[in-house]
């Protein structure tokens, strides 16, 4: 039976970076969980020598060829950012650090 | 502020472990999971699409050369290949990566388990490679506001997604213990060495300069004879092979430091400063290290086939000891000359120059006892003196041709680092063509014959010796551009002795 914790949503919240009140957490918590029991109910669908899978399809080795194909202009790329600067993507200020 | 312990003293009571994660960034044509060029320096946001912006809808596709890339790496490092590996999405809510994951792969990398020998000062270290695995690289963030570059004080960021998706390979080892006082020297040596293996593989620009190759070094130390792993600090984009040396020691001398006085180590990130070769704490490991990796639904399994593994294996470049040993017999270095060229980083630079068609001695003489003294000036590796292969083969080209002496070829090689142009053009420019017209020749040798008589009786009594000082008065007077060689078949002819 999987369970989560009121911390556990906590963190996750955090880690989404939603912010969640304490009352919305009282309220959320217990619905995540009831998610995830339900959701877990596939496990007890399949036998154990049924292998998880993350893809619903059976294929293996799907490439392309590496060949330069058009893509955006600039323009067309920066057109539905919020706001812009010197051709770049202009986002507020980062907390934390850079990757 | 932490005291920092001198190098030696640390090394007395610490044992050093080291870990090092390399990032080489392939040089395909295009990215990783779409088809945007690759390009270094475009404008900004040219090299974008729908998936690299992760926009909704768009559907990434693997690029095969990239997979081809990184089978022959894992080989060349002695891995074993996954017979079957996925991607993975790794989460983490930064501008840098516009879908709010990078693609990577967890704990199915498409390489593991192998090992590169490096040698240093004739000593070998087997450094043990944990995995390599594919991911893609990020874009490129630009903090405005603030102290410039970082981000603490910067208002808000501009972000450029032309790197972003262009295939990365990241190469990790297990922890390098027992190396003691050598512990920086291996480190260095192991990135210069996986630098030249991406080389001769053809994988990567591998410039170090241009971020190509990107180097993340993890320290920690151990009370001497302890069994146990110190608690590990992490310095990132460490981008000079003298920065991976100097940031180990460094970070040994200040968790040194740290441990004398009683204090922890806190486990954090750390930023490496060129400039001062000091590091400053980055961000401290924490719930924010929380990935929750899962496997990447748009993409099917990775399952290379034996047949391909094989036939890759025969694509790989020779092994790098035994190119080493033949080397050294094919152009006829003593041990000691092959010592100073592998600890210069010199071989591979030597070894293009000879393919340019110049003598491996002058090759040698040029790399290891001209430009490596202006590499050590500067503070930087000998391939990052500016000074090219082809250019130095240009160089002896125009010695071989007598249109200027080695004296001059080292003011070619000024001009070369300070890009002032091509070897001809600085000669142009510099006025250092060797007077090859026999005239202004000529009246020098008169002038200085006429003006030492007693030096002429000498030669024509037979003391050949002599000469060098007319020499010497020719050459001052041409400011050294005479051909010594022609000088000296005209003082004889002037004085009826040739
Ligand atoms: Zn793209």
């Amino acid at each position: 039976m999987p369970e989560i914790s009121r911390d556990e949503v906590a963190h996750l919240a955090d880690l989404a970076r939603i912010d969640l009140s304490d009352a919305e957490l009282d309220h959320l918590a217990p619905q995540l969980a009831k998610i995830l029991e339900s959701v877990a109910s596939i496990s007890a669908a399949v036998s154990d020598d049924v292998p998880a899978t993350s893809h619903p399809i059976p294929l293996t080795n799907v490439f392309r060829d590496d060949v330069v194909t058009p893509g955006l202009t600039a323009e067309e790329a920066l057109a539905m950012a919020p706001a812009t600067d010197q051709q770049r993507f202009s986002v507020p200020r980062i907390l934390g650090d850079e990757q | 502020m932490t005291t920092l312990v001198p190098f030696d003293k640390a090394l007395a009571a610490y044992d050093p472990a080291m870990g090092l994660e390399v990032h080489v960034e392939l040089n395909t044509n295009s990215k990783m999971f779409c088809g945007c060029p690759t390009e270094f320096g475009a404008e900004p946001n040219t090299q974008v699409c729908p998936t690299c912006l992760g926009l909704p809808g768009a559907l990434p596709v693997v690029n095969h050369k990239a997979v081809e890339s990184a089978i022959r790496i894992g080989l060349a490092l002695n891995c074993e290949i996954a017979e079957w590996c996925r991607f993975a999405r790794k989460n983490y809510f930064y501008p840098d990566m516009p879908k709010n994951f990078q693609t990577s792969q967890y704990d199915e990398p498409i390489a593991f388990e192998g090992y590169m020998d490096v040698e240093v000062e004739g000593e070998t270290f087997r450094v043990e490679i944990e995995r390599a695995h594919m991911e893609e690289d990020t874009g490129k963030s630009l903090h405005v506001g603030g102290a410039t570059g970082r981000i603490h004080g910067a208002d808000y960021s501009l972000v450029d997604y032309n790197r972003a998706g262009i295939p990365l390979i990241e190469i990790v080892t297990k922890p390098i213990i027992g190396a003691g006082e050598k512990a920086p020297l291996v480190a260095k040596a192991y990135v210069a060495q996986l630098r030249d293996l991406i080389v001769a593989l053809g994988v990567s620009d591998a410039r170090m300069d241009q971020g190509s190759i990107r180097a993340d070094v993890n320290l920690s130390l151990a009370p001497k004879g302890s069994d146990k792993l110190g608690t590990r600090s992490e310095t990132k984009n460490v981008n000079s092979l003298r920065s991976v040396e100097r940031a180990v020691r460094f970070e040994v001398s200040r968790h040194a430091g740290i441990l004398n006085e009683g204090g922890k180590v806190v486990q954090e990130t750390r930023h490496f400063h060129e400039d001062t070769g000091e590091t400053t704490s980055g961000r401290e490991k924490s719930d924010a290290e929380d990935y929750r990796y899962f496997p990447e639904p748009d993409l099917v399994p990775v399952a290379p086939s034996r047949e391909w593994v094989e036939e890759l294996r025969g694509t790989l470049p020779e092994n790098p000891t035994a190119k080493k040993t033949r080397l050294q017999v094919e152009y006829g270095f003593t041990d000691l000359e092959m010592r100073d060229v592998w600890a210069a980083g010199a071989l591979p630079l030597i070894e293009a120059t000879v393919g340019e068609g110049v003598a491996p001695q002058s090759a040698r003489k040029w790399w290891v006892a001209e430009l490596l003294r202006r590499a050590n000036d500067a503070g930087v590796e000998l391939a990052e003196v500016g000074v090219t292969p082809a250019q130095v083969a240009a160089v002896q080209k125009l010695v071989d041709a007598k249109t200027i002496n080695d004296k001059l070829a080292r003011q070619v090689f000024d001009g070369l680092i300070a890009d002032e142009g091509t070897p001809e053009e600085i000669i142009e420019k510099r006025g250092l063509a060797l007077v090859s017209d026999d005239g202004p020749l000529i009246a020098a040798i008169d002038d200085a014959l006429a003006a030492q008589p007693d030096l002429v009786e000498k030669i024509k009594g037979g003391n050949m010796g002599a000469i060098g000082a007319i020499m010497g008065a020719v050459m001052k007077a041409t400011r050294g551009q005479a051909d010594a060689g022609r000088a000296r078949e005209l003082i004889l002819e002037k004085l009826g002795l040739s």
